[in-house]
């Protein structure tokens, strides 16, 4: 257990160094294109070289590649081209801002999607599984940009009771939260619920759940405590896993809403070929998946005693 | 013995049949029914935009028009027109034949690279199975869309790009489930039968495993269409996807949206389109799941 | 004769039905079942008989779709079928309790099993939680479970299959149940633990004076554990009466059928075959008209049998047995005894394989850090260690053992999936050993081939049954013409006496017989000298087992093939092996001819395993040996003797501490045992008929 753990991590290491490799593969082996990003497309070949020069850009690919691994480490990723600002200040404000609208999307679609998910499940082919099951196919295949269409057609347009973007430039306002959060959990919550019913389904079906129900439990320990503790230990791993998702998700919603957060500046990033700020913001994001997959990891060996005790 | 064998040669039933059947499966399943009737109707309507009497989709005739209003040479905009005056339905309809394509085409390219990392990494196991599984998981590590971001950028926006970025998300997640199902498989009898009479290993792998892991990877492939649709229709909107002027679904939502107080139809109107393909393609998946379990 | 007795248990004229998308099936039609105070009733019958669906019904568990159709189930004199979920759930558990077939499946995984057993006094007797962890405690070791305390705390997967299967019986117990539903509670097991299981559940019935209704496939298993039996057949009771009425007089065709299928002792493949039940059980759908047996019926009369329902007649109203058969008083039942062939046994050419000295084993990686940390990370699976025997041509060779022995490590060895560690196999001669199959030549790979277990994963789902076959005969036969292929396969299929239609047939369209003849042409497409055959016939219905068998022994006869044939079954060995090896943990502990491995001198573990083979015939007597404990994993043998932690007649230190000597009693016969010989040439036979005395004095 602790060592399939200790495994599990030194392959998160592993998988962040082989990224952090490729990316730097990636934006900074054409040297003159990282100078003509940094001095802008007017700059001329002489000035480029000189900067390239100036910048230590002239020692080997390697030697590069450790002393800004060193720096990333440190916290130090260089300075945004766009915005004249370190990186990393930079960075920190926006991860805040987005932190503070996955918490809310969290907040709503855990309990949401498992309590669909399991109501769904207890009873496969009910007629309220037939219905949570359609609505949440419906809602996975309406895509974040459309989702936030309709509902800025009817809300903001038609009705007029939202606003439109949600740039916070009047300062911090909970109604500008209000459509991107749904729009996020609206994409998001079906899948959570499928997977959920799934298992949840599957384990009502198991002859251990006929075992209590014949042992003579009344239905309700029956499921609490033989059906769940079995059904939620996968729900419990695509949450966690979902952090993935909704950073993908987060890109378009904040994108169409003008939400400055995480998704905004790395979009901004690659749409302008901001390369120190692309490399940051992949690192981190990149890390957050890799992470939050360990934590899934470990917690699917904590929940799931075949594994806890070997 | 010789009353229970008969010595006249019987006739091997018509392949036609076969292939009835397997429509006829359809049947028992309304959901799949449903999603078969969305994605075809989509599909049918891409094929024979050419022959549609419909307006250029690049021309600009009149902007603001609302669905049903009537255009200058008393022709009928039947979804209305967008800020620049183009004609929404028209743009609609080319805009399927171009997400349909692009989605087609680049899943079958992620499955075909998918397909075939999987089956070796399953099948071979040891260093073939680490070194395969290692790559997949550097690649799922990576937030889809920031893959997407990363490679558009560094690439530019073409179709062949999209078709790479969209093999190296899906191809990994391929991988996986071709890599299970193969595990499974592996330890069948027929396949120690194949090996015992000294089958090589592509023989074992194409012919052997491949064919009976077909039936999640049906219900896959649907999932992953409506899925890369979604996607190329989300590059097309934040600007990354094929390039102008021809219709792209994406597009047209993120060129209608800052003007949609006057012109609300043509954000809905595609988004709507999107949203129905994608649909159908979950709706199919999910009927053939729920057929496959039957059996 | 009045009954002042009220049963426990009432079937009644009971019809239960599926709702499909077919239609409505019905799975169980004109049910009845009388379980009385203290008494075991056996529900025997093959695979689709509708045996547990009554078993089920009598839970109220038949899921959304199922229902009862028709009839009643009266328990203790109440109707079942009128009572609200409440007063079924006071009763489930309580005053009926049941065990299952896959103990593991039962139990759930994330809980301890101190807390399931807990539930049960808790739930239904209102008791304090330390009364109740309290009796559980004391029910684990009423059901013989070591160190209870540990077990309570315990998770399912941590304990072995037959602890689990006493955890379930002692679930059942806890409240004392009045009628304790038992549904194949041994299938899963290996024999020497089901012959503990079975003891206790003997025990208990002693004891506590439980009734029981055991449902099972094994006629042995019913005769060791029941007084009353209804033999099931497509959802129907065939026939009914006391297990020596029904055992020693069946009046009913299929009852005869199912006992002359089996291999009882005195069957013997060259002079007594088995006598298989012709055709297929029919599916509820097609049962034909008149007697649902008729189709499959030597005593069939269109006249007599082949209209409307037959009812059940009494054959004895003194004792209540009864027979679902309109001719049962016609029939001649002595003379309809299995015919007796003079046949004599194939003579034996030379040796063709000799297996020497072989030795596999396995390294796997180390599941502890301090193993990582100290260095050991590779720890030894001894799965086969010195084998040494030879096959000669037309020989059948049975290698017997339980699970873990190493049989099917042996075949992959055999076969080249696997390479051997040491040792030799030498086929005519050349060693093949350590030649994994893409190495081997084409000669050696047409000259070796398999029969597999698992009838639902012999077949390729994907390609057709003729497909299968020609791309044999493509590769070994020589052949390339379509039509001289085509040809080649339409003979093979005659061979194993399948239709030739069956060629374009799809594996999912045959029943598991079938698929296993298919198995079996495919094995002998390329004429091969030597078959490997792993359990072909463990996961089939008997009658459908004796077919199988007979096709198999048939062709082997005549193309003078060597069978190597692993099997976990005595019963069937005895019946068609010349020769027997008997392996446990690696390890031979005996071989030798048929006749010598069954009759004294034994090795203990023979004769352990020889006891606990149940035996569906009332007239044999058995020795009664019980083995203590489980068999040990292959990863942790025990030092000395590898049988040493079970062995009832186990000396002490030297077999703790030394390996065995393998002594020879005769050519060709070896026992592996610290025991004496002259001890062990002087135990009783595990089996004997009983004298014919005990029949004169009925």
């Amino acid at each position: 257990m602790l060592l399939l753990a200790a495994r599990r991590f030194a392959s998160m290491l592993l998988i962040m160094a082989v990224i952090s490799f490729v990316l730097f593969l990636i934006f900074e082996t054409d040297k003159l294109g990282v100078a003509g990003k940094v001095l802008g497309p007017y700059s001329s070949v002489q000035q480029r070289e000189l900067w390239l020069e100036q910048n230590g850009y002239n020692r080997p690919f390697l030697v590069r590649y450790a002393e800004w691994v060193g720096h990333a480490l440190q916290g130090d990723f260089g300075q945004s081209v766009r915005f004249k600002t370190p990186v990393n200040v930079l960075l920190w404000d926006r991860l805040a801002n987005t932190g503070l609208l996955a918490l809310c999307v969290f907040a709503i679609m855990i309990p949401l999607s498992l309590l669909l998910g399991v109501l769904a499940g207890m009873r496969e082919g009910s007629i309220l599984d037939r219905i949570i099951s359609f609505v949440s196919i419906v809602t996975t295949s309406v895509p974040e940009f459309a989702s936030a269409t309709f509902l800025v057609a009817l809300f903001v347009f038609k009705l007029r009771w939202l606003p439109g973007t949600s740039s916070m430039t009047g300062g911090f306002h909970w109604i500008e939260m209000v459509l991107p959060v749904t729009v996020l959990v609206l994409y998001d919550f079906g899948y959570v619920a499928r997977m959920t019913r799934a298992s949840m389904a599957e384990v009502m079906t198991s002859q251990y759940i006929r075992t209590a129900i014949l042992k003579g439990l009344p239905r309700r320990r029956v499921i609490v405590t033989h059906a769940l503790r079995n059904a939620l230990i996968a729900p419990f791993t695509v949450i966690v896993l979902q952090l993935n998702w909704l950073l993908s998700g987060v890109i378009v919603v904040e994108v169409f809403f003008a939400y400055k957060g995480f998704g905004k500046l790395i979009y901004d990033a690659a749409t302008f070929g901001d390369i120190y700020l692309i490399e940051a913001c992949t690192l981190v994001a990149v890390f957050v998946a890799v992470f939050s997959q360990f934590v899934s990891d470990l917690g699917y060996m904590l929940l799931n005693p075949r594994i806890r005790f070997r | 013995m010789a009353t229970l064998t008969r010595t006249d040669v019987p006739a091997a039933p018509s392949r036609l049949r076969s292939l009835f059947g397997a429509l006829g499966l359809l049947r028992e399943s309304p959901v799949a029914m449903i999603g078969a009737a969305i994605v075809l109707a989509w599909v049918i309507v891409a094929l024979i935009a050419p022959l549609l009497p419909l307006h250029d989709p690049n021309q600009a005739i009149a902007p603001f028009k609302f669905p049903g209003a009537v255009g200058p040479k008393g022709d009928v905009f039947w979804l209305g027109t967008d800020h620049k005056g183009r004609d929404v339905l028209s743009r609609l309809i080319w805009g399927s034949q171009r997400v349909l394509v692009w989605a087609t085409l680049a899943t079958a390219v992620a499955y075909v690279v998918g397909m075939l990392m999987g089956v070796v990494a399953g099948y071979r196991g040891g260093w073939w199975d680490e070194a395969i599984s290692f790559v997949a998981n550097v690649l799922l590590s990576f937030p889809v869309m920031v893959l997407y971001l990363v490679i558009i950028s560094r690439l530019g926006s073409s179709g062949a790009n999209i078709v790479l970025a969209v093999t190296f998300a899906s191809a990994p997640g391929i991988m996986r489930i071709v890599r299970g199902l193969v595990l499974d498989l592996k330890t069948r009898d027929y396949v120690h039968a194949a090996q015992t009479r000294g089958e090589s290993s592509w023989y074992i792998m194409l012919v052997e495993l491949l064919p009976n892991a077909r039936g999640p990877l049906i219900v896959d492939a649907c999932l992953r269409l409506g899925y890369t649709t979604i996607t190329i229709a989300t590059l097309g909107f934040l600007g990354l996807g094929l390039p102008p002027p021809d219709p792209d679904w994406g597009q047209m939502i993120a060129e209608a949206v800052p003007v949609g107080v006057f012109a609300a139809h043509a954000m809905v109107v595609p988004a709507l389109a999107v949203s129905s393909l994608v649909l159908g393609f979950n709706l199919l998946a999910d009927g053939l799941r729920e057929i496959s379990l039957k059996d | 004769m009045a009954e002042p007795v009220q049963p426990i248990l009432e079937c009644e004229d009971l019809s239960i039905s599926y709702l499909t998308r077919q239609g409505e099936i019905p799975a169980v039609v004109d049910f009845n079942l009388r379980v009385m105070p203290g008494e075991a009733v056996g529900l025997v019958g093959e695979s689709g008989c509708g045996k547990s669906t009554v078993a089920l019904a009598i839970m109220r568990y038949l899921g959304r779709n199922g229902r009862i159709a028709k009839g009643a189930i009266r328990f203790m004199g109440r109707d079942m079928a009128g009572m609200s979920e409440e007063e079924l759930r006071q009763l489930r558990g309580s005053k009926i309790a049941m065990v299952y077939q896959e103990p593991m499946a039962s139990l759930n995984p994330s809980l301890t099993i101190g807390r399931q057993l807990v539930e049960v006094p808790l739930y239904h007797e209102k008791v304090s939680q330390a009364e109740a962890r309290q009796r559980a405690v004391r029910m684990l070791a009423a059901v013989k479970l070591p160190d209870p305390q540990r077990i309570m705390a315990a998770y399912p997967h941590q304990i072995s299959g037959g602890q689990q299967q006493r955890v379930v019986i002692a679930m059942a117990l806890l409240s004392n149940p009045s009628l304790l539903i038992l549904d194949e509670p041994t299938t899963a097991l290996d024999v020497t633990v089901e012959a503990g299981i079975v003891e206790l559940i003997k025990e208990i019935s002693a004891r506590f004076g439980t009734s029981m209704l055991y449902i099972s496939h094994n006629l042995g298993l019913i005769q060791e554990t029941c007084d009353r039996i209804t033999v099931m057949y497509s959802g129907e009771a065939a026939e009914v009466g006391s297990v020596r009425e029904v055992f020693e007089r069946m009046r009913h065709p299929y009852t005869r059928g199912l006992f002359s299928s089996i291999p009882l002792p005195g069957a013997d493949k060259n002079t007594r075959p088995l006598v298989p039940i012709p055709g297929q059980l029919p599916l509820p759908h097609e049962r034909p008209k008149g007697c649902w047996f008729g189709p499959r019926c030597a005593f069939f009369v269109e006249a007599k049998c082949g209209h409307g329902r037959v009812a059940m007649e009494t054959v004895d109203p003194l004792t209540g047995h009864a027979a679902r058969c309109r001719r049962w008083d016609e029939i001649d039942w002595e003379a309809a005894k299995p015919p007796v062939r003079a046949a004599e046994p194939a003579p034996l050419g030379p040796v063709v394989v000799e297996v020497d000295r072989l030795k596999k084993y396995y390294e796997l990686g180390s599941v502890s850090l301090l193993g990582l940390v100290r260095g050991r990370t590779v720890r030894t699976v001894k799965a086969n260690e010195q084998l040494d025997f030879a096959a000669r041509e037309a020989e059948t060779v049975a290698i017997v053992g339980e699970s873990g022995c190493g049989k099917s490590t042996f075949a992959k060895v055999v076969m080249g999936l696997e390479t051997a560690t040491d040792g030799e196999i030498r086929l005519n001669g050349t060693d093949i050993a350590k030649l994994p199959v893409q190495d081997r030549p084409p000669e050696t790979i047409r000259t070796l081939q398999m029969v597999f277990q698992n009838p639902f994963d012999t077949l390729n789902p994907s390609h057709t049954v003729g497909g299968q076959i020609a791309r044999v005969v493509r590769r070994f036969g020589g052949e390339s013409d379509p039509a001289r292929i085509r040809e080649r396969v339409f003979e093979l299929l005659d061979l194993v006496k399948l239709p030739r239609a069956f060629y374009w047939r799809r594996p999912r369209q045959l029943s598991g017989g079938q698929k296993q003849r298919v198995g079996i042409a495919r094995a002998f497409a390329g004429a091969p000298k030597v078959v490997v055959a792993d359990e072909p016939v463990s996961a089939l219905d008997v009658s459908v087992q004796a077919a199988v068998t007979q096709l198999l022994t048939e062709i082997q006869r005549e193309k003078r093939t060597t069978l190597l044939f692993i099997s976990h079954d005595l019963s069937l060995v005895r019946y068609l092996a010349d020769r027997v090896v008997v392996m446990y943990l690696g390890q031979i502990m005996e071989q030798g001819t048929t006749d010598e491995v069954f009759n004294p001198p034994y090795h203990p573990y023979t004769e352990a395993l020889l006891s606990a083979v149940p035996i569906a015939d009332t007239r044999i007597r058995k020795k009664h040996i019980v083995l203590e404990g489980e068999i040990p994993s292959a990863l942790r043998p025990p030092p000395g003797c590898p049988f040493q932690t079970r062995c009832h007649r186990k000396l002490g230190k030297i077999c703790e501490t030394e390996p065995p000597p393998r002594r020879e009693f005769a050519p060709g016969h070896t026992i592996l045992c610290h025991i004496a010989p002259e001890k062990l040439a002087a135990m009783d036979p595990v089996i004997v008929a009983a004298p014919e005395a005990r029949h004169a004095a009925e």
